[in-house]
């Protein structure tokens, strides 16, 4: 993640000409270039000499705070069986969840899906043995030691335990990507009425993303 | 005055394709963008247009467009069964493929049927009106995200055009058909080249693979012998952390059987990557058909570098190269027969 950051910024004083983009992931950066404008043994040692300094200084984060509704069966399908298979109360899940220091550390598979990794360990789960053909978009899910927010809708084997107002995904915005690689985040519970006014703004392109920003 | 051109019958997958979507897989945003970039580079360029503007990647049978525009300059790349261009009031006239046409309101083009080939190009002269969407106007229809609307082109849209009216100047044809080489598509090993037995590594290089019905803009799956990998997939010999997926990388699951990611590909994928198609045949995969047989063969990476920029120069020559599409002589018989000032004579 430091080194996707590093690069970009490398990349953005002029340095690096023909990478293309980067990738990161939990176990390995993917740096796309371009043959016709430079080459593998051109690249190498500039990307190794980035490696070799380490985390860029100052590389800052954001902290985000998710409103999360999970008192509606219909947003929380597998709340009850989530409960059930790790010994817990419903009300003791929800907790968990809120409790997980999260961090977001790659995003894909489609547009916006970020794999969130930091779920308190009482949680984890294998994948649904039948995944879902429909899941809604925004929809809150655990599976194994994460949890995701469904960008559109898909199918998905990840348990459903909450819905969020909001949109990961909203092509009518600047950054129509919500989340990045690197953000914290928690999720703060609201109930039935406060979602149903946030997804109205959300709807309505008038709500205000930077109040979920905590810190810069 | 409008400047479209209408989709009077759409075809089977027409959408427009730039050269992609580049600088956001980080946010999972798939490129999407041509299959073959070298088609559309062509269409584009006898056009008069840069080679990176947005022209419809047509899938297998084309569409029937209709010219609601003073005039409109296009070009058809690809192997296609004749097209035709008709007038209201004039028979039906074949549109040669790699070439330049002046097109007038009211005629209608009627795309033929692709032949040997899973995509060709159509460009327009100054482009689409449409608003690009982070930076390109690559349709991406899983997520209907791009393009025309997010989606294919079906009947009755009506594809708004940058020029109201085509540039004056010369039409212009591909002096001879571009060579996107034959042979083997040539790979460069890895990234998890390490995940498959020698033997596994040895059939993927030496066997023939044939290209499955599932085969689409995200990626091809191929038919053929199966490769094995180094640690048995019970024991988790075909899973890997998940990372990115670069364009022409070919994951092998469970079963064996090689999947080559193209330009709808997923950002990120967890089974292990045997090699990845060097760019210069990107272009030839984006054309394949259910039923084509390829082979494999490795290269080194500044060979693949070293392919592709010959390829690049060659496309520049063949540009460079675009011949007049007049008869020696002078007279512009093309044109005159668009003008529909000699069709008595000849027909």
């Amino acid at each position: 993640m430091a080194l996707h950051t590093a690069i970009g910024r490398a990349r953005s004083d002029g340095k690096l000409a023909g990478v293309v983009e980067t990738v990161p992931t939990m176990r390995s950066l993917m740096v796309t270039y371009d043959p016709l404008a430079t080459s593998r043994a051109e690249l190498q040692p500039k990307v190794a000499a980035l490696v070799a300094q380490g985390p860029a200084a100052g590389l800052k984060s954001r902290k985000l705070t998710v409103p999360c509704c999970y008192d509606d069966p219909e947003f929380a399908p597998d709340l009850a069986e989530v409960a059930e298979r790790t010994k817990k109360t419903p009300e003791q899940v929800i907790a968990a969840h809120l409790a997980s220091p999260f961090k977001v550390y790659v995003l894909g598979f489609m547009p916006g899906l970020a794999y969130v990794a930091g779920l308190e360990p009482s949680l984890f789960l294998p994948r649904r043995t039948q995944p879902r053909v429909r899941v809604p978009r925004s929809s809150v899910a655990i599976a194994m030691d994460m949890t995701t927010i469904y960008p559109f809708e898909s199918p998905g084997g990840w348990h459903l335990i909450g819905r969020t107002p909001l949109w990961m995904f909203d092509q009518r915005r600047e950054q129509p990507v919500f989340l990045a690689p690197g953000d914290s985040l928690s999720f703060q519970r609201v109930d039935r009425k406060t979602y149903d006014r946030i997804v109205r703004d959300v709807e309505a392109g008038s709500f205000d993303w930077a109040t979920l920003v905590k810190s810069k | 005055m409008s400047a479209a051109l209408k989709v009077v019958r759409a075809g089977l997958f027409d959408t427009l394709q730039d050269l992609g979507r580049t600088g956001f897989m980080a946010l999972g945003m798939p490129t999407a963008g041509a299959m073959d970039r070298i088609g559309l580079s062509l269409a584009n360029a006898l056009v008069g247009n840069p080679t990176n503007s947005a022209g419809i990647e047509i899938g297998v049978m084309g569409p029937d467009l209709l010219v609601d525009a003073d005039s409109v300059r296009v070009a058809l790349t690809g192997p296609l069964s004749p097209s035709l261009i008709e007038g209201p009031d004039a028979p039906p006239k074949p549109l040669e493929t790699d070439r330049s046409h002046l097109l007038k309101r009211g005629q209608v083009l009627r795309v033929g049927m692709i032949d040997g080939s899973s995509t060709a190009y159509l460009a327009v002269a100054g482009g689409f009106a449409v608003s690009p969407f982070m930076g390109s106007l690559s349709t991406y229809s899983r997520a209907g995200i791009g393009g025309f609307e997010g989606r294919k082109l079906a009947a009755g849209d009506a594809l708004p055009l940058a020029r109201a009216a085509a540039p004056g100047g010369d039409e212009r044809k591909l002096a001879q058909p571009f060579d996107y080489g034959s042979g083997p598509v040539r790979v460069v090993w890895g990234p998890q080249e390490e995940y498959f037995s020698a033997e596994g590594r040895q059939t993927f290089v030496s066997q023939e693979y044939r290209v499955s019905k599932e085969a689409d803009r995200m990626g091809i799956r191929f038919e053929g012998p199966v490769i094995v990998h180094a640690t048995s997939v019970q024991k988790g010999g075909a899973d890997i952390i998940s990372d990115g997926i670069g364009p022409g990388a070919i994951q092998v699951p469970g079963a064996g059987l090689p999947i080559v990611l193209l330009a709808d590909r997923q950002t990120v994928g967890g089974y292990p990557k045997i090699a990845t198609v060097a760019s210069v045949d990107l272009p030839r995969l984006g054309r394949m058909l259910p039923g084509h047989a390829v082979r494999f063969a490795p290269v080194t990476v500044e060979e693949a570098e070293a392919l592709r920029r010959d390829q690049e120069a060659r496309l520049l020559r063949a540009i460079a190269g675009f011949v007049t599409a007049r008869p020696p002589g002078g007279i512009d018989l093309v044109r005159l027969y668009e003008e529909n000032l000699i069709d008595g004579v000849v027909y």
